[in-house]
């Protein structure tokens, strides 16, 4: 092995995050409760320079380096800064959250920080080992924040199941990845399609492999039918964990989809016909988007609800990169950047509503929010209307380029399937703007939150629109990622 | 350059925008500085980008500022095309348009008298009217600086919009609802010919683009296209009546002429902006602008010029018979649209524009003027209960004077060289329908001269006002009204003049307009008169100044020496004077027909489709099954951890089983 310290730059954003994650734990040992300010400073300080490491490291050309292991391309830039971006908001929104809960610990952060660590890990693996390690290191530090509240016994349960499937998902990955490479004799992506070739496109053994991978796929994902932790661990963590967990994963998940199906084994996507993982993803899109969006019709909780929307959308994520053209992933990657923000900003909205003792869980605790606090109001009218895809706002063209990008495969009725639950799920969004501003409200307290709150919240609902208007720079951004 | 054609577009949408957002706090001294100063910035750069065409050899600006998006090839962005007739269009344009700002302050002074106390939309209202015609004056550049279809229908259709806020102006007023609600109905129908235009060039040019249209037009002269069953159409007959549909609309040429005399309703000021220089000229403009596709078709123009002669002709036979002083001269306006149109039908391009632009002028003199004598008539609009003005309003009597004597043709004046211009053209045209069209403009010139002057004895001369109360308060309107008066009234003295050898003899449409050398009737006109002079001097020969004169002899005949007989004629001719006074009926029959089916129809809709099928089927029905469908649903999450792993085991082995061994 050939080491040369050049090969530590294009490493550096994490390499960076770790040893924040190292001070913000040894630094956290040494700091009062309440300072606990000091470490949460620290973190989003040390996230927002981490924005500017990342941008200064990226650079057009593709680095592939420590043999093969790791791989540093444009799309790895674009997803690490939405990354840190997304968990920049998602701490923040958290802020208040665990404070008013005496959650308020060093933890949170410490876990914080591994997982996105273990996210940009799987931005950039080049191979099925450092892809695998980046996995489970976000998924253990899920899995403990998931139970962050440890007097919650719904947050216990929800860990405890999301602890026990995702092992079982993590075995079906792994056993996945070892008929892939027990038939090619490789492990790295850049190689494995080559191999893939040479050892024959129907070969039982890699399509046995690849059906295992993809399994362990959709479980990351939550594609209906390996969705079941979905609503429940939504619902059992703690909403600021929620928040974390719905939103910047999602963005490591499609790097997942896109290093092992796309950079690894493109070529058996299986173009137009039933045997590679287009026909996988085909089956799995369409469950996830008719599953996902008639459930959350019927929840009560806005929390689940917006668990089941999840689901609904990672159905539309997999229909932009079943399209298996770079017009595909580019829409697909547009589609996760822009559903990540809308999470973010989605939770966002649950936070601020809630109080000490007061979850603002139920769907009825948004009635009449218009006459509470018109501005949030009109916030979180901007992100349902984004979720739906209303226009003008971007969900609307997240959407559409996807819709785009699998018409011109010619997989028009999966497009059709796709604007159908659509607008079956429009309803469900829809509801929540009727209740804000259609019903009395119940609850006639005014909102409390800090000033950074407001302003983060209010720039991240007027980005759906902002990007609704002028969605072009953040596709061409998309698209220069993708290498299109 | 580009830098300045920028802000001749945003100054009058700042002004709009700080007048309409902040109104109350800038206060109406506030609102109408910003406003006049956005509009007099953009009409100082005008007249300067004018003279720049004029004397500088500027070159021709065309070029994308802001690209929206691009769709399959298809590029919608925001560009501008600035050439010789972009040049006259603007200035013309933000000239009037400064006139009518500085008028506005004087005219709705006192404003808050129109509204009932109660009345919230009274509130600010002044500072909203002048935010509205700033926004109308920034809509109708966007029009005109076009450099795509796309933006040309934004503006076209912004235009409509502030139209409709601007005719109902007086929201309280039952009458200036439905004249408002019907000048926008009446546009959709316009408008829907127009996009279906639009599409028909996106379609088979591929794109939106001026430049790039243009230059493929005479490649896709011949091609002739299916529509429905074997019936083939000629493709560019087919875009230019589509386009023309529209202008129909904007340009209120018969049969969808029916809005403007009601969109008198509005304000004063508003009627001049719509009547002169913005709005209505949109239809003459496009029609210009579109010359190269035009040229490709003599159906299409044919349809242009007997649209274009009817409307000229028989709307201004209306005008005698009506007694609002507003009317008479909307009227007029659509009698003189018409002959614009006329101009186009027989491709003299350049004389279409060129009355256009004196038009703009004289009329919005008169209108401004007639503005003045409501002022001074404390609202009353009917010429009947007027008279003897002339004593009482010594500027606004001159200036009126010189406003009628160009709208007529007097030689010398503005509006003779261009109507001249036009009827000769149409003498030398040999399409189809110029026979038609040219004894109506020519007897045309009769009835104009006899409208005009019978509105012009009946307010001016004679004995009157009838109510001694008004005629104790009769007096010379402010001075922000009068200033406006004689600053038009100068151009429309001497623009036509000064300017003939140029637009429509010299070279300055060289290039933007286009047109074929078998439709070239100017150049015949060019072959007899030679120039401006030569017109003048061809006078004494020429029909139409006998048939003005004429006009204003019987006007005044009829009407101060000998008023009985307008009263014999009216029981003489009966059934005509019936007919002009119902306007032909349409109305009417719009009103029955197009109004009551499409209640009818509506009704039938909603009850039969809306709820029965929609209501009670569609939506109630499959909201019932999708929510008894989630409620099954839900049930498979059990909450039991083992039953979400058989899930996933279940769904590995139905995976496998499906991709692996069928």
């Amino acid at each position: 092995m050939q080491f040369d310290s050049n090969q530590l730059i294009p490493v550096l954003p994490e390499i960076y995050i770790l040893s924040l994650a190292c001070l913000v734990l040894v630094i956290d040992l040494f700091i009062k409760q309440e300072n606990r300010i000091v470490t949460y400073g620290i973190t989003q300080i040390g996230l927002l320079l981490a924005v500017a490491i990342t941008v200064a490291v990226g650079q057009p050309q593709t680095q592939i380096i420590f043999d093969g292991s790791y791989i540093r391309d444009p799309m790895s830039d674009v997803l690490k800064v939405g990354i840190f971006v997304v968990s920049f908001l998602a701490f923040l929104y958290a802020k208040d959250y665990l404070r008013d809960r005496d959650l308020f610990k060093g933890e949170f952060y410490t876990l914080g920080l591994f997982a996105v660590l273990g996210m940009i890990i799987m931005v950039s693996a080049n191979s099925f080992l450092t892809i695998y390690l980046g996995l489970e290191l976000l998924a253990l530090s899920m899995y403990a924040l998931v139970a962050f509240n440890r007097d919650s016994q719904d947050g216990a349960e929800a860990a405890m199941k999301y602890f026990v499937l995702g092992a079982l998902a993590s075995g079906i990955l792994l056993y996945g990845i070892s008929m892939v490479y027990g038939m090619t004799g490789t492990i790295r992506f850049d190689e494995l399609g080559g191999a893939i070739q040479k050892v024959g496109l129907d070969n039982v053994v890699l399509v046995f492999g690849l059906v295992f991978i993809v399994i362990g796929l959709s479980f990351k994902l939550g594609a209906v039918p390996f969705h079941m932790w979905v609503p429940d661990v939504y619902h059992g963590a703690p909403t600021a964990v929620t928040l974390f967990l719905g939103s910047a994963p999602k963005i490591a998940a499609f790097a997942l989809a896109m290093r092992m199906l796309v950079d690894g084994m493109e070529p058996l996507v299986g173009q137009g016909g039933w045997q590679g993982w287009q026909g996988m993803l085909i089956v799995l899109a369409v469950l996830s988007m008719a599953i996902g969006n008639l459930i959350a019709i019927a929840q009560t909780n806005i929390k689940r609800m917006l668990a089941y929307s999840t689901i609904s959308h990672v159905g539309f994520i997999l229909l932009g990169i079943l399209a298996g053209t770079k017009e595909g992933y580019t829409a697909a990657m547009f589609y996760t950047l822009v559903y990540a923000l809308m999470s973010a900003g989605g939770f966002g909205i649950v936070i601020a509503l809630s109080r000490r003792g007061f979850e603002a869980e139920n769907l009825d605790d948004y009635k009449g929010l218009n006459q509470r606090n018109p501005w949030f109001a009109g916030m979180m009218l901007l992100l349902m209307f984004s979720m739906a895809g209303v226009p003008p706002t971007v969900g609307f063209f997240a959407k559409l380029f996807v819709l785009d990008a699998v018409v011109s495969v010619d997989l028009t009725w999966v497009a059709l399937v796709g604007v159908f639950f659509s607008i079956i799920g429009a309803f469900y969004y829809i509801r929540i703007i009727k209740l804000m501003y259609f019903d009395k409200p119940s609850d006639e307290s005014p909102l409390s939150m800090g000033v950074d709150t407001q302003v983060v919240l209010s720039l991240n609902g007027l980005s759906m629109l902002y990007l609704g208007l002028f969605p072009a720079g953040l596709l061409s951004i998309c698209h220069t990622a993708i290498g299109g | 350059m580009e830098n300045i054609y920028l802000l001749i577009v945003l100054a009058p949408l700042v002004g709009a925008i700080l007048a309409g957002f902040l109104g109350g706090s800038l206060g109406r001294k506030g609102a109408h500085w910003v406003t006049s100063t956005g509009v007099g910035i953009s009409a100082v750069l005008s007249l300067y980008v004018l003279k720049r065409f004029m004397f500088d050899d500027q070159e021709v600006f065309n070029g994308a500022v802001y690209t929206w998006m691009v769709s399959d090839g298809l590029h919608m962005e925001v560009g501008f095309l600035v050439d010789q007739l972009t040049a006259v269009m603007i200035s013309v344009v933000t000239f009037v348009s400064f006139c009518v700002h500085i008028y506005t302050i004087g005219y709705m002074a006192d404003d808050e008298h129109n509204w009932p106390k109660t009345s919230l939309a009274g509130k600010n209202s002044y500072q909203r009217f002048f935010s509205y015609i700033s926004l109308f004056t920034f809509s109708m550049l966007m029009l005109v600086m076009a450099n795509n279809f796309m933006q040309l229908f934004f503006g076209w259709e912004a235009v409509g919009l502030v139209s409709y806020l601007l005719i109902g102006f007086w929201s309280v007023r039952p009458t200036a609802i439905f004249a408002n609600l019907k000048a926008f109905l009446v546009n959709r129908v316009g408008d829907f010919g127009f996009i279906l235009g639009i599409a028909a060039v996106a379609m088979y040019f591929n794109s939106l683009d001026y430049h790039e249209v243009f230059a493929m037009a005479p490649s896709l002269a011949d091609t002739q296209i299916q529509i429905w069953g074997d019936s083939s159409w000629s493709l560019m007959s087919l875009i230019g009546i589509l386009l023309f549909i529209g202008a129909m609309g904007k340009s209120a040429q018969v049969p969808l002429h029916v809005w403007l005399p009601d969109s008198m309703e509005g304000p004063t000021p508003i009627s001049a902006l719509i009547h002169a220089a913005t709005m209505v000229t949109a239809g003459i403009f496009m029609v210009a602008r579109m010359s190269p596709l035009y040229e490709l078709s003599e159906t299409a123009l044919t349809f242009v010029l007997v649209i274009g002669a009817t409307t000229a002709f028989f709307t201004g036979l209306i005008g005698i018979v009506q007694n609002d002083i507003k009317r008479v001269v909307a009227y007029s306006t659509l009698s003189q649209l018409g002959y614009m149109m006329v101009a186009l039908g027989v491709s003299a391009y350049a004389a279409g524009i060129f009355h256009l632009m004196t038009h703009a002028f004289f009329k919005a003199l008169l209108f401004l003027a007639a503005g003045s004598v409501i002022i001074g008539m404390h609202h009353d609009q009917d010429i009947r209960n007027m008279g003897g003005v002339k004593k009482y309003m010594p500027i606004t009597y001159w200036t009126s004077l010189v406003g009628s004597l160009a709208l007529i043709g007097f030689p010398g004046f503005s509006g003779f060289f261009s109507k001249d211009a036009i009827i000769e053209a149409v003498h030398h045209s040999n399409i189809a329908g110029a026979g038609y069209a040219y004894v109506l403009v020519v007897a045309g010139v009769f009835v104009t001269a006899l409208y005009s002057f019978r509105m012009f004895f009946l307010v001016f001369h004679g004995e009157g006002p009838r109510d001694e109360h008004a005629k104790a308060h009769l007096h010379e309107s402010p001075k922000v009204v009068t200033i406006p008066l004689i600053l038009l009234a100068i151009p429309s003295v001497i623009i036509g003049y000064m300017t003939i050898d140029a637009m429509l003899f010299g070279d300055w449409f060289k290039g933007v307009l286009y047109v074929l050398p078998e439709h070239d009737t100017l150049a015949a006109v060019q072959g007899m008169v030679h120039s401006s002079n030569g017109m003048l001097a061809h006078t004494y020969a020429s029909v139409p100044f006998y048939l003005a004169m004429g006009g204003l002899f019987v006007a005044w005949y009829i009407y101060m020496k000998n008023p009985e007989i307008a009263d014999k004629i009216k029981t003489m001719a009966a059934p005509l004077h019936t007919l002009l006074d119902k306007k032909y009926w349409f109305d009417e029959a719009y009103q029955f027909v197009f109004a009551g089916g499409s209640r009818l129809l509506g009704k039938f809709l909603w009850l039969a489709g809306d709820r029965g099928v929609i209501d009670g089927l569609a939506v109630n029905g499959s909201a019932f099954s999708v929510g008894w469908l989630a409620g099954i649903i839900r049930h498979l999450q059990s909450g039991y951890l083992y039953h979400y792993a058989i899930a996933m085991i279940l769904g590995l082995t139905l995976m496998l089983g499906w991709f692996v061994f069928a």
